[in-house]
């Protein structure tokens, strides 16, 4: 286990870049409804998830995050039709990195996220440390 | 301005001057979050001159007293670590602007929302996220540099979807104000719910006569266009020069129009009971709308199909707060319930009238009907969330089995002629609008405003304002206030005659080897090449960029960074986030 913190110690580390319209008001949603997920889980605020560059993916990967999850609006999204295409391909030009750099490609994950997707948010974290526990120990590359 | 080298850009690594404010949020925060030792986490930050906890930034005292430390310590970012964005940065961005510091170089942290609230089992991992979102913050704020917004010039006019009470009242106002108006409504005529309504509670005022007051101040206003038997089918542009495509009835060819605002205020539907539920379907059982319209129609004694009405049971709650089901309260329906049995009383003063109900929510003034209802002889009987009332037919005779827990265990067998289901409100059908119009819904299926008493008809939608029952139940008094509510909004955005767009846009840097990759994949066409000595590079059009950045992942160079999340600020916060101490670099 990495860098934790008190009883949060034992949960893997996930950073999530959401859209500041859609995504982070799901997420704040979940707040306001006092739902609970892993203090070890933060969120930087994007407008959309295509402009999220592969290389702070990977920055994060290797500075001390265990997961990155991409929030995305799906055909939500209010700038880009074509959204879904971008941000996949975002999230593989990322994992291209990671294989070069012998990381696992599971610590990149990406779903759509509503902006009441409170309940869905707090799944899709439970889940994604779930899986990010059960990873083998990597060494940096 | 005495501030002068505080808008100096600095975006080199020289340390800055940043102030810190974390906020207590009265408790909602500092209970699970210890926010002095946030404070001395990051007090001692290269970049901090100031950092303290205070019991609600949002006071107009502790803004007081930011304004005074930003001039006095020559402040050149500010961070406030509260509540989420979507509540306070117009608050902080004025607080900035008050004293000579540029608005984007203030940061907000979210460590309410997304930290005290969902980490409330969790003290010490809560206190250490703080930390590491507010070290974000500050990372994030370190690197930010003085903007200006662009400026375009907006459109003074509004276009107003749904012709009830609530979009009747905006379409007056906002004309009142000097906007032009396009009134657009999906039937064939104005007046909606209300305009099919009589008498109305709390003053007895006639529905239909409210909407034919009003309807005849929209004629009187040349300014306002309405459309009948018309929906809103496009929209594009951006907020201030919107373009709406409205189709109106069949076989006519869509019209569009250019509007700065939008007002949705497409009313409510009624709950429809299903067939069984407290005997909806048995003759002598109907809702509380189909009861009221029975009510206003009658001049004498009650009669349904040909038989007077002696005796009436009302069983509130139906469809509303149920678990599983519609979870909210209506509001409305206690007190309309209370009205329509004083007019029962004043038709005929010997009709027996029961109502069976959870927990009476007539608030405020309308206390008083409530009162006067039981004063002529109107009995309430409590009945238990777990035991809801039976409603059958016995022969010829209805029956409504019940228990009141407030006087007795027994349960009561109470023939009736009539049974009333007192429903509520459920979201307008509305599905193609929504989605046209990327409107936020909320848990309970009615539109969402930002903030239900901040930013009470504004959406996240910017422009698009919503009014009336359209965004939850409302009483008519309540809608109409929401609709001046919008009115006035509108005109705070359209009066002044330009908006600020966002800044945040797509810049290019030194690393640009002109491609034409970025131009290619932007929808907006806000990049173009420029010769810059000789040197072919791209040059992104701030007042067409939208600010998404989906442009940037495409460079080849990485020379494109977004203003407000460049890489440099990006992995600051990250760095801030995982903390000052990295005792590994990969962690499983």
């Amino acid at each position: 286990m990495g860098a934790g913190h008190g009883a949060g110690a034992a949960s893997p580390r996930i950073l999530v870049f959401s859209t500041a319209n859609i995504s982070d008001p799901g997420i704040d949603l979940a707040g306001s409804q006092h739902r609970h997920y892993a203090s070890t889980i933060s969120t930087i605020t994007v407008p959309c998830s295509s402009s999220v560059q592969p290389r702070w993916i990977v920055y994060a990967l290797e500075h001390g995050f265990d997961g990155v999850f991409l929030a995305i609006d799906g055909d939500e999204c209010a700038y880009l039709p074509d959204c879904n295409a971008r941000s996949s391909r975002i999230a593989a030009q990322a994992q291209e990195r990671l294989r070069e750099l012998g990381i696992a490609l599971e610590r990149v994950r990406m779903a759509a996220l509503c902006s009441v997707c409170s309940e869905a948010f707090v799944k899709h974290m439970d889940e994604f440390a779930a899986l990010l526990a059960a990873l083998p120990v990597e060494v940096a590359a | 301005m005495e501030n002068e080298e505080m808008t100096t850009p600095t975006t080199d690594a020289d340390r800055r001057r940043i102030g810190v404010y974390i906020c207590h949020c009265g408790g909602n925060i500092s209970d699970f979050v210890d926010v002095a030792a946030v404070r001395d986490a990051v007090a001692a930050d290269d970049n901090v001159v100031h950092a303290e906890t205070t019991l609600f930034a949002c006071s107009d005292a502790t803004q007081h007293d930011m304004v005074e430390r930003i001039q006095r310590d020559g402040l050149d970012g500010l961070v406030v670590a509260s509540c989420s964005p979507k509540l306070h940065v117009p608050t902080f961005r004025a607080v900035a602007r008050r004293a000579g510091l540029n608005q984007f170089q203030y940061t907000q942290v979210n460590i309410r929302e997304q930290c005290s609230w969902v980490h409330s089992d969790d003290r010490p991992g809560a206190t250490a996220k703080a930390a590491g979102l507010v070290r974000a913050g500050i990372g994030h704020a370190s690197l930010s540099v003085p903007l200006e917004p662009v400026t375009v010039a907006t459109v003074p006019s509004a276009l107003v979807v749904g012709g009830g009470v609530a979009g009747l009242r905006a379409a007056v106002g906002l004309a009142d104000l000097g906007l032009g108006v396009t009134l657009i409504e999906r039937t064939d005529h104005l007046g909606g719910t209300v305009g099919g309504l009589g008498a109305m509670f709390p003053s007895n005022q006639s529905g239909r006569e409210l909407i034919a007051q009003l309807v005849a101040e929209v004629a009187a206003r040349p300014t306002i266009t309405v459309r009948l038997e018309t929906e809103l089918v496009a929209k594009s542009g951006t907020f201030g020069n919107y373009e709406v495509g409205l189709q109106g009835p069949a076989g006519t060819d869509p019209v569009t129009a250019t509007v700065g605002v939008l007002v949705i205020a497409t009313g409510f539907a009624s709950y429809e009971p299903a067939l069984g539920e407290f005997g909806y379907g048995i003759e002598g059982v109907v809702t509380l709308p189909e009861f009221t319209a029975m009510v206003d129609a009658s001049s004498g004694p009650l009669e349904y199909r040909g038989r007077p009405v002696g005796s009436i049971a009302y069983v509130y709650c139906v469809g509303s707060r149920q678990p599983g089901g519609n979870e909210y309260c209506s509001k409305y329906c206690c007190t309309a319930t209370a009205h329509v049995a004083v007019q029962v009383a004043a038709l005929d003063e010997r009709v027996a009238q029961y109502h069976l109900y959870r927990d009476v929510r007539t608030y405020g003034v309308y206390e008083l009907l409530y009162e006067e209802a039981r004063k002529r002889g109107s009995v309430y009987l409590k009945y238990a969330d777990d035991e809801p009332p039976a409603v059958e037919r016995r022969g010829d005779q209805l029956v409504v089995t019940a228990r009141d827990t407030l006087t007795s265990s027994d349960e009561l067998e109470i023939p009736v002629d009539l049974v009333v289901l007192v429903t509520g409100m459920v979201p307008a059908e509305n599905h193609d609008l929504t989605k046209l119009l990327k409107l936020p819904l909320g848990s309970d299926g009615f539109y969402n405003e930002i903030h239900p008493k901040l930013r009470p008809v504004e959406t996240v939608v910017d422009g698009v304002l919503i009014a009336g029952v359209s965004q939850g139940p409302k009483t008519v008094s309540e809608s109409v206030a929401s609709a001046l509510a919008a009115v006035a909004q509108s005109g705070a955005m359209l009066l002044k005659g330009q908006a600020e767009l966002n800044p945040l846009v797509a810049v290019v840097g030194d690393a640009c080897a002109w491609c034409g990759a970025c131009a290619s994949v932007c929808p907006y066409d806000a990049i173009s090449s420029v010769e810059v000595e000789g040197v072919a590079v791209a040059h992104i059009d701030p007042s067409a960029c939208k600010g998404c950045g989906g442009c940037a992942p495409y460079c080849p160079n990485e020379a494109i960074d977004l203003l407000g999340v460049t890489t440099a600020q990006v992995e600051h916060m990250i760095d801030g986030m995982v903390g000052p101490v990295r005792e590994e670099v990969l962690v499983s």
